[in-house]
């Protein structure tokens, strides 16, 4: 291995150790492993349940989530997770110092130009996620680690397009 | 034995505190990593930044490795275990769409959390995307349910599907990641940055 430069993160192979023995560990306590996507689904459907009940009431998707799911659709394991996921994400920024407010973003473009494409890959992971049934985190990492064919099946799209799109977005990075 | 919720060895109350514990460290992770920049992020596809490849990747066979061990010391019960369905064509057509989120929002959830935990604005607008784009997707739900519960091949292991063991493809990803490593160097070397 290469010498490392001095640099303000973790080594990336160590932090990738420790990210694996977090999955392990969600496996062996809960018998699943880490998400996202799953939260942002549930808080979705939380919320048109209070503002608009008939709604949920009626439309396919809203039902069958309610027919899977018992009480509250924000008392889940994801939805627990990722509060977590601040928590933790954020006492890391205090201990290394990394907390900001800003949009980062390459200097070559304006930041109005990052917030709308920041925006815009919102959406699209948002739509994506729920055909992908899972993200990076809850299909492609979580479901490698059980040797899932669907998580793999996932992680070689994700990657695979991000790759055959990144010349076309290149202005956005490089 | 594991998994403690699944036999009842602790409660669901328990289980869902606990998912909250879990919740923390893996975003304190991810920080410490530098998963709460875009611009470390999108790296990996430019050459510069290789970090997730190292993470993810690092993470995945430690995971494999692990759970295959705790299994074969009768720690825990790996089919009790929640293994993802393959619905084939919603998994391609999603991971599709989620790349070019990918490589447009330079974030997926997880991490969006992150970089949102420590201030970054345009992790929250993603993540206001998020929210829009599952929207977009239950209000549409009629247009492409079929789709999405098409072509369901039930919840195959890798190993199952194309019948080799565990061991056999675990030792497969992880010659096929050592390989990126040492592709991911390379390139870093080759197209330096300065550290975002």
């Amino acid at each position: 291995m290469s010498v490392s430069k001095k640099s303000k993160y973790m080594n990336p192979y160590l932090a990738g150790v420790l990210l694996g023995l977090v999955v392990i560990a969600a496996n062996f306590i809960s018998g699943r492993s880490v998400g996202a996507s799953g939260a942002i689904k549930s808080a979705v459907v939380a919320g048109v349940e209070t503002v608009a009940p008939a709604h949920a009431e009626s439309a396919k998707f809203y039902k069958e989530f309610s027919e899977g799911h018992e009480g509250s659709p924000l008392n889940s394991w994801l939805v627990y997770q990722m509060l977590g996921v601040l928590v933790g994400g954020f006492v890391s920024g205090v201990i290394s110092q990394r907390l900001t407010w800003k949009v980062e973003h390459n200097p070559k473009i304006k930041s109005r130009t990052r917030l709308i494409f920041a925006l815009t890959g919102g959406i699209l992971f948002g739509i994506g996620s729920q055909f992908g049934r899972g993200c990076t985190s809850g299909s492609a990492l979580s479901g490698m680690a059980v040797l899932s064919l669907g998580g793999f099946i996932s992680m070689m799209a994700i990657f695979g397009t991000a790759f055959a799109l990144a010349w076309f977005f290149r202005k956005l990075w490089i | 034995m594991g998994p403690l919720v699944i036999n009842e060895i602790i409660s669901e109350n328990t289980n869902l505190l606990l998912a909250f514990f879990i919740g923390i460290g893996f975003g304190f992770v991810l920080e410490q990593a530098g998963f709460s920049s875009s611009r470390k992020l999108a790296g990996v596809f430019y050459g510069y930044d290789a970090v997730v490849l190292k993470v993810f990747f690092t993470g995945a066979i430690t995971a494999m490795l692990g759970l295959l061990f705790l299994s074969l010391f009768g720690v825990l019960d790996l089919n009790l275990v929640y293994v993802n369905e393959t619905f084939l064509v919603s998994a391609i057509l999603g991971g599709v769409v989620m790349g070019a989120g990918f490589i447009m929002g330079g974030y997926c959830p997880g991490t969006s959390f992150c970089g949102a935990a420590i201030g970054k604005i345009d992790a929250m607008i993603f993540i206001v995307g998020l929210f829009l784009g599952v929207f977009i997707f239950a209000e549409g739900y009629p247009l492409w349910e079929n789709m999405y519960k098409a072509t369901f091949l039930g919840s195959p292991r890798i190993s199952e599907f194309f019948g080799i063991s565990e061991g056999i493809f675990t030792f497969m990803v992880i010659l096929a990641a050592v390989l990126m490593f040492w592709g991911a160097e390379w390139a870093e070397k080759k197209f330096p940055r300065e550290e975002y």
